[in-house]
């Protein structure tokens, strides 16, 4: 974990409401693990006052990418970010996906801006038959660079399938003959709970990340639990933001 | 010119005014990644009850202008488990330790602090009088002078330690609280607590967050802060820890000339968990070009 004073490299709006953000942060580059997360001071004032976390979408060199959607007034500000910007950021936190060897095919399974962890997903996964899911509200929602292999699905049938993404996973896993697969999960949270029935209901194992307002980021604050199957609380940006899918309460 | 940062707080020597907030640092390993703890006056860890506590369920903070609405509910490891494994972590770093303890009971304050007595690295005991955001206790004993009473006489009986009473702002009048706890032998008090406050999606027109209301800090409740500092301080012979949206060191001063002996960092942790280190340099460069030796001086300097 750092603090670190990133430099912004260049932010893009790569589709109507999407942005992605590059910054150069060294600290952060070197140790981040592919589904971490940072906590971004979107301004050097205090409006707004707490930091927005956002996954780490990709790492390149000594560069951290971000992808985002406008939201608030927060992503607002960080969207309006120019080249030279300096922006305090906090990273990386949480704990990302385990890449274990023990799968063959790798499905990962995005809805919305729920896409942005895979990318660096993608390029850890190395040795693996990936295939991505990518559902979105329609095609201008879509943002699919450094992905592999992706079928989507769009709630309007503006692009792939008509439907979400649960629908075509369960319609092309009918298709094939897969074998030990396994499921990394990120969207909100409606997608990852049908995913998790999905998950447990063909007894694929799974991993979710998950997604909270949160102050701090890294445990102080206590502000972002997640009820688990144990029947206790488990901290978001600590424990997860990934966690096993049979191990929450969504 | 030398600078001296101490303050006492009755008999409680501190190195410097800065003071970690209690719920805002938990037990103090996290945030030690970010910030040397040993160099902070003392760090006020999360409540302490006697049984851990699970806390309330999600949603549990959001941001409001300037300031944030929590309601954790007092989520905590419990006795045991804090004199077990969060002591030694604190002892380690060599941090001065002030243990808030929060209670349902009369009689659960007066265990937790029989307890905690033989824990040497306790320095003081912060009595949280004051959660908003839990059904048994809470504001029901801290709106209500005669509990606020009943439980420092109590605590006083069963230590020796330094006592302070951690007020709540939703009083009408905040010195007449501090009087009864000066009066039943508290050393100190804290103010202020967080103030009640709630926030509504106007879509859903469901609460933001799951308990309704929940505790305002930041910025927002700094005014507020500083005007009960004030009003204690005019009424009431008793050393303040000032409380309540302090972001920097101007804040620090701010407090300190309308009557604190030292302050509590809180919401500005989760901001940057280094700010408190940053804040111990500033006043000394402040401090260094004032010409003022003592930072002690501050208190109470306020000029009506």
């Amino acid at each position: 974990m750092h603090i670190e004073k990133t430099i912004v490299q260049f932010v893009e709006k790569v589709k109507p409401n999407i942005f992605l953000l590059k910054v150069l942060a060294k600290n952060i580059s070197s140790k981040a693990t592919a589904g971490q997360f940072c906590n971004i001071k979107v301004s050097e004032t205090d409006f707004p006052l707490l930091r927005r976390p956002f996954s780490i979408h990709n790492i390149e060199n000594e560069s951290v990418y971000f992808l985002f959607d406008i939201h608030g007034e927060g992503t607002k500000i960080l969207s309006n970010k120019k080249v030279g910007d300096k922006i305090d950021i906090i990273g990386p936190l949480g704990n990302g996906f385990n890449i274990d060897d023990n799968y063959e095919t790798i499905f990962l399974v995005a809805g919305g801006i729920g896409v942005a962890p895979f990318p660096f997903l993608t390029k850890s996964l190395t040795n693996k038959k990936i295939i991505t899911f990518y559902g979105a509200r329609n095609k201008d929602y879509i943002y699919d660079k450094n992905l592999i292999n992706v079928k989507y699905s769009t709630d309007d049938g503006s692009y792939g399938f008509h439907g979400n993404v649960i629908e075509l996973l369960e319609k092309e896993i009918g298709k094939n003959d897969f074998h030990n697969i396994k499921i990394y999960g990120c969207g909100p949270t409606p997608m990852l709970k049908a995913l998790q029935k999905f998950s447990l209901e063909n007894k694929i194992d799974c991993e979710l990340s998950v997604e909270s307002a949160m102050a701090c980021g890294f445990g102080i604050c206590q502000g972002c639990p997640i009820e688990t199957t144990d029947n206790s609380y488990k901290l978001i940006c600590k424990d997860g933001p990934v966690f096993n899918s049979k191990e929450i309460i969504l | 010119m030398n600078i001296d940062l101490s303050v006492n707080i009755g008999s409680l020597k501190l190195k410097n005014p800065i003071l970690l907030a209690s719920g805002t640092v938990g037990y103090g390993n996290e945030i030690s990644e970010f910030t040397d703890l040993s160099k902070i006056g003392a760090i006020v860890t999360k409540s302490i009850s006697l049984k851990p506590r699970k806390g309330n369920p999600p949603q549990r903070i959001v941001e409001t202008p300037s300031g944030m609405l929590n309601a954790i509910g007092l989520a905590n490891v419990g006795l045991e488990a804090f004199v077990k494994e969060k002591i030694p972590f604190l002892e380690k770093l060599n941090a001065t330790i002030i243990c808030n303890i929060a209670a349902s009971t009369l009689d659960e304050y007066v265990e937790c602090v029989k307890i905690l007595e033989y824990e040497k690295s306790i320095k003081a005991f912060e009595i949280n009088v004051s959660c908003p955001n839990v059904k048994d206790g809470g504001l029901i004993f801290g709106n209500d002078i005669n509990w606020v009473g009943k439980i420092t006489e109590q605590v006083r009986k069963s230590t020796s330690k330094p006592i302070i009473i951690k007020l709540s702002p939703n009083v009408p009048n905040i010195s007449d609280f501090a009087a009864v706890a000066k009066k039943e032998g508290a050393d100190a008090v804290s103010a202020i607590n967080t103030l009640v406050g709630t926030s509504f999606d106007i879509y859903t027109r469901k609460p933001k967050i799951k308990n309704i209301t929940g505790g305002l800090s930041g910025p927002a409740i700094k005014p507020i802060a500083l005007a009960k500092v004030l009003e204690i301080k005019r009424n009431v012979d008793i050393p303040i820890i000032g409380v309540g949206g302090i972001m920097n060191w101007k804040d620090v001063v701010e407090f300190m000339i309308v009557g604190a002996t030292a302050i509590q960092i809180g919401t500005a942790n989760f901001i940057n968990p280094n700010v408190s280190n940053e804040i111990i340099n500033d006043l000394y460069k402040f401090c260094s070009e004032q010409k003022i030796e003592n930072i002690s001086s501050l208190t109470g300097s306020f000029q009506i």
